[in-house]
């Protein structure tokens, strides 16, 4: 009861300050509260997988963790001749071992695949001898496994399991940059008919580029038409921006198949009308051509749409100043409406372009063999090779380079000057 | 779509057979998912493996297609999250899925004898049975060209003369089995192509002899690709999977023929996933379908040939056309089988790594 209402209390004037600092604190640890949901929601959905492939793309324990004891053992090598005795005693027994347990990702097959990455044709080398280490009892060991098959006698598979006994190594990214070790154990170019990932790198660099580009071009005129025509017409215009956008994707691409092939729509049209022979079809999808058409199309809503949302605020009574104060049209244009439109501008080509950088399905549709971008070569090592510590080597180079050009975006424009509507 | 198609069928099975089946399987049943290529092939399976197991048991089955490889498989197993329970997957993934641990060890004892009563070790084909898998069927690579617009076709060398028969060229995207073509193309016997595989000429002559028809050829991915490039005039000739071919043949009335000649033939076998759910009616269904009357069954909706003996003799005719032979048209028949090779998987284990980014780096060249 004498307490009743202690706010008042004289001895808690001085506090007062940090009595509503403690409120706001708490008001706001709560309005927090329903930001966790979305928080969750990117750490499992977002930061936690890439962190995996980060991590994934350095880490690789299929040896050390087939023969765990070895891995350790065989780091005291100096590398010359053949490894000792005892060592080639640790290998023979750890390999019987993993052979008894086949534990999932512990077994032979899998430090045979590891290796095959850097020794090409040694994977039958390691599953035959698993099947038969069991047999081999006692020393010497190092004969007896030679006695399986005579490649145990060669250097540069030691070498190859000294250096893949290693957990952590950047030997997947020597691969994913068109590199190989040499018989040396240094890094050196790899043969050039084995070369891929680099020139791939930059040509998808250079298509994600020119896709932009043709956007830019197209999507401009259809934005300014959008935000300037009377309600009517531009609702219209809108729905047949927006139509397509909620199309799936795959029917889209596959319309484009039906349009573009030898024997489709457009060049049945150009044989009709005799522009070109029975024999001079064009070649328009399968490759390059059909990859830059058809990405062009479904890409081109994420243009339309930022570049209108900044036109539409644009007052007319902008231009009609510059006009009726002597400008000429183009300079009027050039030098008060383009420069208010950089906003949407810019929002556009960053949008576009790094969607096209690692577009997937479709390249895939339509590339043909020269129309493929550097995801569906991340896509062929999840899905076919199985190498997915490749796979996740690309898959951070890729990001690094969207990161740059993110970064170079910034001190070019200013990512603050983004407007998306 | 196919999975639709195939969910309504295996649903109509379903509502047929659980009548019967339950009359002595009880209220006791369980459901397995099944997973293979899809399309036609697919359908021969349901026809003659998965409709009179879900009537003799009682059990239902989950009808799933997939691309081929091991990937789906690799990441159930390691997330530790099987959903499926039998694949269809070709030797060589059948071989490295079992170096790699995640796939069950399957008992052959356990399999039946063939309706001749020999034991199953000895009724299967040399091959098809191995640690972690059961052999189903022999399929093949085949190239086809369409009669009604070139004729006079005579043996593999034709699909990579541009000169005598100009025209776009379809084949399978990857190394394999294009170098084996290319150097049976070249003159090369069958015997001889995985020796000279294993050298770095043989693999640049390979190379070479792709590169003559190069600039001239569409890739395709999925089996059903193939009959529908040929049909829409894309291509003159292509390789195709000798079933889907047939399928397109008897069943549409396509205008195709096979040839025959430098087949390249592989098995298909089942397997189950390590750790896969019911593994008391997965194993059922593997020892029942691979039993000689469904092996012969199947035959008779697809010219796979069956691996077992004691079902070549009970191969008729097409399931809806009884003037349709199906012995003649499987791969292993005497005079399709003049100049074959057999896929070595052993060969691929090794190299489709290197030669595939060799195959990837000369197709962006």
């Amino acid at each position: 009861m004498t307490t009743a209402n202690p706010s008042i209390d004289q001895t808690d004037t001085l506090p007062l300050k940090q009595k509503l600092a403690k409120t706001t604190a708490i008001q706001r640890r709560r309005a927090f509260l329903l930001t966790v949901p979305l928080v969750l929601f990117l750490l499992i959905s977002f930061v936690f997988p890439i962190g995996q492939m980060l991590f994934n793309s350095i880490h690789n324990d299929k040896v050390s963790g087939v023969v765990p004891k070895f891995a350790v053992a065989i780091q005291s090598w100096d590398g010359q001749g053949l490894p000792s005795e005892e060592i080639f005693e640790i290998f023979v027994k750890d390999l019987a071992i993993a052979k008894k347990v086949r534990e999932v990702g512990r077994t032979a097959g899998n430090m045979a695949t590891r290796i095959n990455y850097e020794l090409p044709g040694s994977r039958s080398l390691f599953t035959k001898s698993a099947r038969k280490v069991g047999k081999i009892t006692e020393g010497p060991y190092k004969e007896a496994l030679i006695k399986i098959d005579k490649k145990w006698a060669n250097p540069q598979v030691w070498l190859t399991l000294q250096r893949a006994s290693h957990d952590l190594g950047p030997s997947f990214y020597v691969a994913a940059m068109d590199m190989k070790y040499n018989e040396a154990g240094e890094i050196v170019k790899a043969d050039e008919l084995y070369q891929i990932y680099l020139q791939n790198f930059i040509k998808t660099m250079w298509l994600a580029a020119l896709i932009t580009f043709i956007c830019v071009l197209l999507a401009y005129p259809v934005a300014y038409l959008l935000a300037i025509l009377p309600l009517r017409q531009s609702n219209l215009l809108m729905i047949m921006v927006l139509l397509p956008f909620w199309t799936s994707l795959l029917v889209r691409t596959t319309a484009w198949i039906a349009i573009l092939q030898t024997e489709g729509v457009i060049n049945d049209l150009l044989v009709y009308f005799g522009v070109i022979g029975e024999d001079g079809r064009i070649q328009m999808i399968y490759n390059q051509t059909g990859t830059i058409i058809a990405m062009v199309h479904i890409l081109l809503p994420f243009m339309v749409l930022p570049l209108y949302s900044v036109m539409k605020t644009i007052q007319p009574s902008y231009m009609r100043a510059a006009l009726s104060m002597g400008s000429k049209p183009f300079n009027a244009y050039r030098r008060v409406y383009f420069p208010l439109t950089i906003p949407g501008l810019a929002a556009g080509t960053l949008l576009v372009f790094i969607l096209a950088i690692g577009y997937y399905i479709t390249p895939a549709l339509v590339g043909g063999q020269d129309g493929l971008l550097i995801s569906n070569l991340i896509a062929y090592h999840i899905q076919k090779s199985l190498n997915w510590s490749l796979g996740a080597a690309l898959g951070t180079m890729l990001l690094v380079v969207v990161l740059i050009f993110y970064w170079l975006y910034n001190r070019l424009i200013g990512i603050d000057k983004l407007k998306f509507g | 779509m196919n999975k639709l198609v195939n969910k309504t069928l295996i649903a109509a099975a379903v509502a047929t057979t659980m009548m019967a089946g339950n009359a002595y399987a009880g209220s006791h049943s369980e459901s397995i998912t099944v997973v293979s290529w899809g399309g036609a092939y697919t359908k021969s399976q349901v026809e003659a493996y998965h409709k009179p197991w879900m009537a003799a048991t009682g059990n239902t089955i989950v009808s799933e297609d997939f691309n081929g490889g091991l990937a789906e498989i690799k990441a159930q197993v390691e997330a530790g999250n099987v959903t499926w329970n039998v694949v269809d997957v070709e030797l060589s993934d059948a071989v490295r899925g079992c170096d790699e641990g995640i796939l069950e060890v399957i008992d052959h004892s356990t399999l039946p004898d063939g309706d001749n009563g020999v034991p199953a070790a000895e009724d299967f084909l040399p091959g098809a049975l191995m640690e972690c898998a059961v052999g189903n069927i022999v399929w093949s690579t085949v190239f086809i060209h369409d009669e009604s617009k070139i004729q006079g076709v005579d043996g593999l060398t034709d699909f990579f003369d541009l000169g005598k028969f100009p025209g776009k060229r379809g084949l399978r995207k990857g190394a394999k089995p294009n170098l084996e073509f290319a150097l049976m193309a070249d003159g090369v016997d069958p015997a001889d192509v995985y020796e000279m595989l294993s050298t770095d000429a043989g693999i640049d002559r390979a190379f070479a002899k792709l590169d003559t028809i190069k600039d001239s050829t569409v890739w395709w991915e999925s089996g059903a690709q193939p009959p529908q490039l040929l049909a829409d005039g894309e291509v003159t000739m292509t390789t195709a999977y000798n079933g889907r071919v047939f399928n397109a043949i008897a069943s549409e009335g396509k205008p195709f023929v096979i040839n025959w000649d430098g087949q390249i033939w592989d098995l298909d076998l089942w397997v189950v996933p390590k750790g896969a759910p019911n593994q008391e009616a997965t194993m059922d269904f593997v020892k029942f379908s691979t039993g000689t009357k469904p092996l012969a069954d199947q035959a008779s909706w697809i010219p796979y040939g069956p691996l077992r003996k004691s079902s070549f003799g009970l191969v008729g005719t097409f399931h809806n056309n009884a003037e349709i032979d199906m012995g003649v048209h499987m791969p292993t028949a005497p005079d399709n089988f003049k100049r074959a090779l057999q896929n070595d998987f052993e060969f691929w284990a090794d190299n489709s790594d290197q030669l595939n980014e060799r195959f990837n780096a000369w197709l962006t060249k």
